[in-house]
């Protein structure tokens, strides 16, 4: 097996990188694709607790990094899905426990045994997230559809355009159709506009979302909501399909979106 | 142990300054690296600024060179070069590339004594994005896009095939003659010598403008063939 890499990241706070990384994994592992995501935001670990798995932690990143474990120890494997496994972050440590080459020299390893590593990068664009997108094969930029959320997104697409790293895939977050109608939102227009880089997906707002972290148990697994529906078509996109979503201009973007939505 | 003529560390206000001598980038980066082994407990959590003189890198030497360092608990923050590639480089990276941080001076004092610098104009293809600083003593060309958050500096005019929505400077030096066009012409802020001006919120369709001092305030109007 050689797996992909996948790094997420934003560099704004609470885009919704953790929300991305937890249901894409688990949308491509309910396929029965072997994935392990990392959380590499240490000393603020919480893909755990979105996970749902925070009380089965024995060893961490930094524990693998440093030697302390094997890696298969520190892969904790979910509650109901046998091919998803969470390697989590140290909490009592902080970014520089881990550098740039220890994350290329892990995600090697891991290559050999799983078909997808998703690492969930800190916000920022400091020590954590170097380390994370290190060892990425893909980048995907989260961004809102908000001034600062997007700002934020181009200087991290202008980061890894420096830093070589192949263009990055945009996700949309927590767009809200009725407030873009209004005019009160930017359009996802307005954000492809200012960044230019192709879109991956497009996630409305749902307040499961909040519900579904809250309960440890990632959306995408009963697989309804509207979010839950993108971040499941956006594992789809991921693995190479066509999922319908270009055809989406054409139709008009919010008729589409009203479909899936069912709003009217 | 390491060669003192390649590289000289002394502290600064803002952590040590590393500078570099005249050698080629790899003998360098050895020497530099012999020096960190060596003194471990020294250069660990330090903040590092680079003098590379007028040597040449590329974003994969620098980006390399910094994330060793990490390695070793030393954050690299500026990179100083008379280059204008490494220059660019360091840009792109963010890293600065000037030790004491200009603070927004009120209006630099101007008396055109020297004549407008003839240099050869830069030219941008691809879009800046937030973050990045192109600074240039003269004229500036963009192909692509300037976005909010990123910033133009030139000594002479400033020309965007494209939208332009971040910080634009143009005539930095004084000169008054500098204008600065645009396709879209949305600047955050736009400045010629020291005018400055914030452009208001447009609606609807844009047309490519030019903006120039006139009647001792900055003026646009459309861009079009005289």
């Amino acid at each position: 097996m050689t797996a992909q890499v996948i790094t997420v990241t934003s560099g704004k706070g609470g885009v919704g990188k953790t929300t991305a990384v937890a249901n894409i994994a688990v949308a491509l592992a309910s396929t029965g694709q072997k994935v392990v995501c990392i959380d590499g935001d240490i000393g603020l670990r919480n893909l755990d607790v979105v996970m749902g798995l925070e009380n089965r932690i024995v060893y961490d990143l930094v524990d693998v990094v440093e030697g302390r474990c094997r890696t298969r120890q520190a892969m904790i494997r979910d509650k109901r899905l046998p091919e998803l496994f969470l390697i989590p972050a140290a909490q009592t440590r902080d970014k520089s426990a881990v550098s740039p080459s220890d994350m290329i020299r892990l995600c090697t390893e891991l290559r050999e045994e799983v078909d997808w590593v998703l690492i969930d990068s800190p916000a920022g664009i400091e020590r954590g997230f170097r380390n994370a997108i290190a060892p990425a094969d893909r980048v995907l930029v989260v961004t809102n559809p908000e001034m600062s959320a997007v700002r934020d997104a181009d200087r991290v697409v202008g980061l890894l355009e420096a830093e070589e790293k192949p263009a990055p895939l945009l996700i949309i977050n927590r767009v809200n159709m009725n407030m873009i109608k209004r005019g009160d939102m930017l359009s996802v227009e307005d954000v492809y506009d200012l960044l230019r880089i192709n879109i991956l997906g497009i996630v409305p707002e749902d307040e499961n979302v909040i519900v579904a972290s809250n309960r440890g148990a990632p959306l995408t697994l009963d697989g309804k909501g509207k979010a839950g529906l993108a971040f499941q078509h956006i594992a789809r996109r991921l693995n190479g399909e066509q999922v319908p979503f270009l055809d989406l201009e054409n139709r008009g973007l919010w008729d589409r979106l009203r479909d899936l939505t069912g709003r009217k | 142990m390491s060669q003192p003529n390649l590289l000289q560390i002394k502290g600064i206000r803002d952590g040590l300054l590393i500078t570099l001598g005249s050698a080629p980038w790899k003998d360098l980066s050895a020497a530099l690296f012999a020096q960190v082994e060596s003194q471990q407990a020294f250069f660990n959590g330090a903040r590092v600024a680079l003098d590379v003189g007028t040597l040449p890198l590329h974003v994969n030497d620098l980006a390399a060179l910094r994330d060793a360092l990490s390695e070793k608990g030393i954050t690299l923050w500026a990179v100083v070069s008379e280059s204008n590639l490494t220059e660019s480089t360091a840009q792109m990276l963010g890293l600065a590339t000037r030790l004491a941080k200009p603070k927004t001076e009120p209006a630099r004092p101007a008396p055109a004594a020297e004549p407008p610098r003839e240099d050869t104009p830069l030219w941008v293809q691809k879009t800046l994005r937030s973050g990045v600083r192109v600074e240039h003593p003269g004229h500036v060309v963009v192909l692509g896009d300037v976005n909010p958050g990123a910033e133009i500096v030139s000594g002479g005019s400033v020309v965007v095939w494209g939208r332009l929505r971040g910080v634009v400077h143009a005539g930095a030096q004084g000169n008054r003659e500098a204008v600065v066009c645009a396709l879209d012409l949305s600047p955050t802020q736009l400045r010629i010598a020291e005018e400055i001006a914030i452009t208001p919120k447009r609606h609807g369709k844009s047309t490519p403008e030019v903006v120039k001092i006139k009647d001792g305030r900055l003026q646009a109007e459309p861009w079009q063939a005289d």
